[in-house]
């Protein structure tokens, strides 16, 4: 048996080794290679599985990425993925800001939380395809109706966990601050943000998720670019590699943007979490 | 700077002060409670614990609105106020200069406040985050984010309390000699007796619930005089003055 399988003597080595490396280095890359190779795992998978049952509707994953190279080269693909990324961040912004807002009221006072709470179920409990079909009804088919679509279906969601979050507000520091008189910007800015971000955290990671989702859906339904149109052409042509080439490639995007913008970020917010001591 | 130390004092009148508790029961934490605190004294609010004295400092911060009876501030009081809690209730988000930066008006956020780093020992602290304090150093921070105002009226809520002797010692010491570099009107909540016959010049003592004021005592000796004989003898005709308070 070796130390590391020991309880106590094993759990002391690794923490210690951990406290003296060097951040940056192979701590952090360590995991980044796991789900490198994980992945790589599931891709042998699909291309097995596609040389086993050789069929139209699963192409192996080289045809995938000849069809992507294909529709970059042409510039179809960046066209598309940039359209439904504007969406995406326009609706993403929109909820975030509107759900914010109201989450935050209705956690502040209970009288019009009691009052509102039935809406906010209502509007939690109705299909994402059935407000898109009445957006599109009453707004007819246009940008504002597709965006304003897809924000609707996700702001109950950041009022919810936003209204959490403003319950969870500590008064001691509220009252640090009205006997410090700080101003309304800085109460925002100091002691109500800091407090919200793990919400604010929480509601975006799950915001960016089910937005795209429900984007793809409305551009399916009543546009004439973006990813869901062009899967909506494909699927008409049964012509699955592009279909996949085109989900993969914004999956991959978003995967981008968690990394190099939401992670960075969060990691900035919570810098004095991880010091403390 | 204002001069400090002339005009009105801080005058208490407070007439009652309940709480209904989860049952429905109405308690009288406060009545006829009133006192006097001069411009530019040091005074201390002395009674046992739970008497009211916390509940006297948050109505006399604008905290608590719902009493009967009225105080008025010193002269420059009412926007320059200052307050130690009892906890040091620093913003765990921001570093040790940032949480005392914040509490200044827009015009001073960048005032010098080295004197104030120094005195209090926090020089070598301003980067570090609240969360990397211990006790004793937050509170120092506290402290030194209420002298960073200025204020013209400062609160302190048993700043001292749940430190081991040494440290609170030390920090009395420190909140003795920012105090006297920029002196301002001082009212401190405490049940420690040594403590309020070491810092002040007035010690207003209270009854058990619902407080009222018992007695006024007034040390005119200079601190710089009251060494540990000298103290003893203070609380000796402390004693005499009030033979139940310990």
């Amino acid at each position: 048996m070796t130390a590391r399988d020991t309880g106590l003597l094993g759990l002391d080595r690794s923490a210690k080794v951990r406290t003296f490396r060097w951040p940056g280095a192979t701590a952090k890359s360590a995991p980044f290679l796991a789900s490198a190779g994980s992945l790589l795992v599931l891709l042998a998978l699909w291309a097995l599985a596609a040389t086993l049952w050789p069929s139209r509707a699963l192409p192996p994953p080289v045809e995938v990425w000849h069809m992507l190279v294909r529709e970059t080269a042409s510039g179809d693909l960046p066209f598309h993925l940039a359209a439904t990324l504007g969406r995406v961040a326009a609706a993403f912004v929109l909820s975030m800001v509107i759900g914010s807002v109201i989450g935050f009221l209705l956690g502040v006072n209970r009288r019009a939380d009691q009052f509102f709470n039935p809406w906010v179920v209502l509007f939690l409990n109705i299909p994402a395809l059935v407000i898109i079909v009445l957006a599109y009804i009453w707004f007819g088919l246009n940008e504002t109706a597709a965006i304003g679509a897809v924000a609707l279906n996700k702001i109950p969601n950041v009022i919810v966990t936003i209204r959490e979050g403003a319950r969870a507000l500590d008064p001691r520091y509220a009252e640090m601050a009205f006997v410090y008189r700080l101003s309304p910007l800085d109460r925002l800015r100091h002691i109500i943000l800091p407090q919200l971000q793990p919400y604010l955290a929480a509601a975006s990671r799950s915001g960016i998720a089910l937005i795209w989702k429900i984007v793809l859906i409305v551009e399916f339904l009543g546009r004439s670019n973006g990813v869901g149109f062009q899967i909506h052409l494909y699927f008409q042509l049964f012509d699955v590699a592009a279909i996949l080439a085109y989900a993969l490639s914004f999956v991959a995007l978003m995967l981008l943007i968690e990394l190099f913008l939401v992670q960075p970020f969060e990691r900035h917010a919570t810098r004095w979490r991880r010091r403390a001591a | 700077m204002r001069p400090v130390g002339v005009g009105a004092p801080l005058s208490v009148d407070i007439e009652e002060k309940t709480f209904n508790s989860a049952e429905g029961v109405t308690i009288a934490a406060l009545s006829n409670l009133s006192f006097e605190v001069r411009p530019g004294e040091f005074a201390c609010l002395l009674g046992p614990s739970g008497c009211g004295k916390t509940t006297t400092l948050r109505i006399l911060l604008g905290l608590d609105r719902d009493f009967a009876g009225s105080f008025s501030l010193p002269e420059g009081g009412a926007d320059r106020v200052a307050a130690v809690f009892q906890e040091p209730t620093l913003l765990p988000w921001r570093t040790v200069e940032q949480n005392i930066r914040l509490a200044l008006p827009k015009e001073r956020r960048n005032a010098d406040l080295e004197w104030l780093f120094s005195s209090l020992g926090l020089g070598s602290m301003r980067t570090l985050f609240p969360g990397e304090l211990s006790v004793g150093l937050a509170r120092r921070v506290a402290i030194a984010r209420a002298f960073a105002t200025e204020p013209a009226m400062l609160f302190l809520d048993e700043p001292f309390v749940s430190l081991d002797e040494a440290t609170a010692e030390r920090l009395r010491y420190m909140l003795l000699s920012v105090w006297s570099s920029r002196p301002t009107t001082v009212l401190m909540v405490t049940h420690n007796l040594r403590e309020a016959i070491m810092l002040s010049d007035r010690i207003v003592v209270l009854s058990p619930r619902p407080a009222h004021v018992r007695g006024i005592f007034d040390i005119k000796l200079p601190r710089q005089y009251r060494n540990p004989q000298i103290m003893s003898d203070l609380l000796r005709s402390f004693h005499v003055r009030f033979p139940d308070v310990n």
